[in-house]
């Protein structure tokens, strides 16, 4: 059973011609990042909108756990969906440890569990709570203020994240950082989570599924390494990079291209790469003399190997782990 | 100043009767001026009408008011503290729909988004955080309160406005000099009152104040750890 399941959802706005949304029909497995992409007014916002109910559709259902989410009380419904948006969201008079428990304070948890609950996310977001729990919005860099909105979203310790545009007004480092934070805080938590960006970097280094959304419809619902190499039709090519090959292979992970160890493999003097850098990367190591071969690494420990003919066949559309098969 | 020192008792006490008039009148327009601004917020063509409305009110002379009221209200210190009303709402309305206006869309749309009720939004966003700018209108009000609430003295209503009226019937200017004295004294008081309590509210005093303590925690563990 699908986590999240748009069905047939459409949206129409008064003042608008054409329907924001038009007959979305789409679902999301428990634990998966999904991010929405496409260019302003493609209704990405609004199809993340109806999930909180911010908006109801028009026509259509959404599904969360296989509920109705129109069968739910509407306030329940948010308080177990974190939701972030642009750090404008932060409450300003109230300090980094109130704004975190804006969600706990509704569910009426006691005030320790509370306590508790805040040191745990700030530690989790890697801000240590002694320093900023007292702190006011104000007080904090974008990029901070970026992650107390994610830890207030997580208070509650819902299973669903809806994030619009999160890190849309940071700048380029410290967008790069809170993206690898995410990665990581992902694989800690495992939530569901629908992401929506119009930036197309963001979403291949995210997203486990992108939705590529345009004029309302959904264009292609795919695997991030799948929408580079086979993009349905000449919008997704040309939004996602199309022929640059160099573009793309900044934009692919390691761990998607690699082969597995082969059995019985001796861990030598290769040159090692971690699964979270990118093919352009690995490219660069793979160029130097005497180097035919990468040991990626997660956590200090090898996973795959990565060769030329991985990363050729990666950008030919040909999953190594699908040949391998 | 003789006078001053030789009736206290009588001085107190119209001090008592004006600062009566103009609490009273406050109140009772905070009382109404909420609830209109937060209708106003809700339509545009609305707010221009209503502005409109009371802004013209505001031009009315005080004297010509009060005797437009006295029918209504007779010849006492309601018909002063209605003309208080009338004069005060277009301040505070007006401070009170830029306060509640001032609130970005966004961060409603967060606090809506994680299920708070309107009720919740309004006591925990909406209204501390247009709480300043309300504040300021309130403080405007009274300092216009305590000048008007003078004339008052001419329709029965006592209050500091006796002082200076009496003085000039009876060439008096020592009566004069301390009612015109402790007026403006009230209204400063007052003010500087008010304004102690804005700045308190104020998210950057807020912020200054937990810099504080930032900053002396950090300094005790220093402390501490030397």
């Amino acid at each position: 059973m699908s986590a999240i399941r748009f069905e047939n959802v459409t949206k129409e706005f008064s003042n608008m011609a054409r329907s924001a949304v038009d007959h979305c029909t789409l679902a999301v497995d428990k634990g998966q990042f999904v991010v929405l992409l496409g260019p302003s007014g493609c209704g990405k916002t609004t199809l993340l909108k109806m999930v909180n109910r911010l908006y109801e559709p028009s026509s259509g259902t959404i599904y969360l756990d296989g509920v109705d989410i129109r069968q739910l009380n509407v306030n329940k419904l948010r308080r177990q969906i974190g939701y972030v948006i642009q750090q404008t969201g932060l409450f300003p008079h109230m300090t980094v440890a109130q704004n975190i428990a804006t969600v706990p304070n509704l569910l009426r948890w006691p005030k320790q569990q509370t306590d508790q609950r805040i040191d745990e996310l700030l530690t989790l977001v890697d801000l240590p709570p002694a320093e900023y729990r007292t702190r006011y919005p104000a007080q904090l860099s974008g990029g901070q203020q970026q992650r107390v909105g994610v830890a207030r979203a997580l208070a509650g310790n819902p299973e669903f994240i809806l994030m619009d545009e999160p890190f849309g007004a940071v700048d380029a480092i410290t967008r790069t950082s809170l993206q690898d934070e995410m990665i990581s805080l992902q694989k800690k938590l495992r939530k569901t989570i629908l992401f929506v960006t119009h930036d197309v970097d963001e979403a291949l280094r995210l997203a486990d599924k992108i939705v590529i959304m345009r004029g309302g419809k959904i264009v292609q619902y795919d695997t991030p390494l799948n929408i580079l190499n086979h993009p349905v039709d000449a919008f997704v090519k040309e939004l996602t990079g199309g022929g640059d090959m160099v573009r793309q292979l900044s934009l692919m992970r390691t761990e998607a291209a690699m082969h597995p160890l082969p059995p019985n493999f001796q861990v030598d003097h290769q040159p090692t790469i971690r699964g979270d850098q990118d093919l352009r990367q690995a490219l660069s190591l793979l160029l130097q003399p005497d180097t035919t071969a990468l040991l990626v690494m997660q956590q200090q420990t090898p996973v795959g190997l990565l060769t030329l003919d991985d990363i050729r066949a990666a950008t030919r559309g040909q999953s190594t782990v699908a040949s391998a098969a | 100043m003789d006078y001053l020192v030789r009736n206290p008792a009588t001085i107190l006490r119209l001090t008592g009767e004006h600062l009566y008039m103009a609490v009273v009148a406050l109140l009772i327009a905070f009382v109404i001026a909420l609830p209109l601004s937060m209708l106003l917020l809700r339509s545009k063509q609305l707010a221009t009408v209503v502005l409109g409305i009371l802004g013209v009110l505001y031009t009315i002379p005080s004297i010509a008011l009060l005797i437009l009221l006295l029918p209504f209200f007779g010849l006492n210190r309601n018909s002063v503290i209605a003309a208080l009303v009338i004069y005060t709402q277009i301040i505070l309305v007006r401070n009170m729909v830029a306060g509640l206006q001032g609130v970005p869309t966004a961060m409603l749309d967060a606090a809506k988004g994680m299920g708070m009720t309107a009720w919740q939004r309004w006591w925990q966003v909406q209204f501390p955080l247009a709480l300043p700018v309300i504040l300021a209108g309130v403080r405007l009000a009274t300092v216009v309160s305590i000048g008007i609430a003078t004339i008052g003295a001419k329709f029965g209503a006592g209050g500091l406005g006796t002082l200076l009226f009496d003085g000039i019937a009876q060439n008096r200017y020592d009566k004069i000099v301390v009612g015109s004295v402790v007026v403006a004294l009230l209204a400063l008081i007052l003010n500087r009152l008010l304004l102690a309590i804005e700045h308190y509210f104020e998210p950057a005093r807020k912020i200054k104040r937990a810099a504080r303590q930032i900053r002396s925690v950090t300094q005790t563990e220093a402390q501490t750890a030397t």
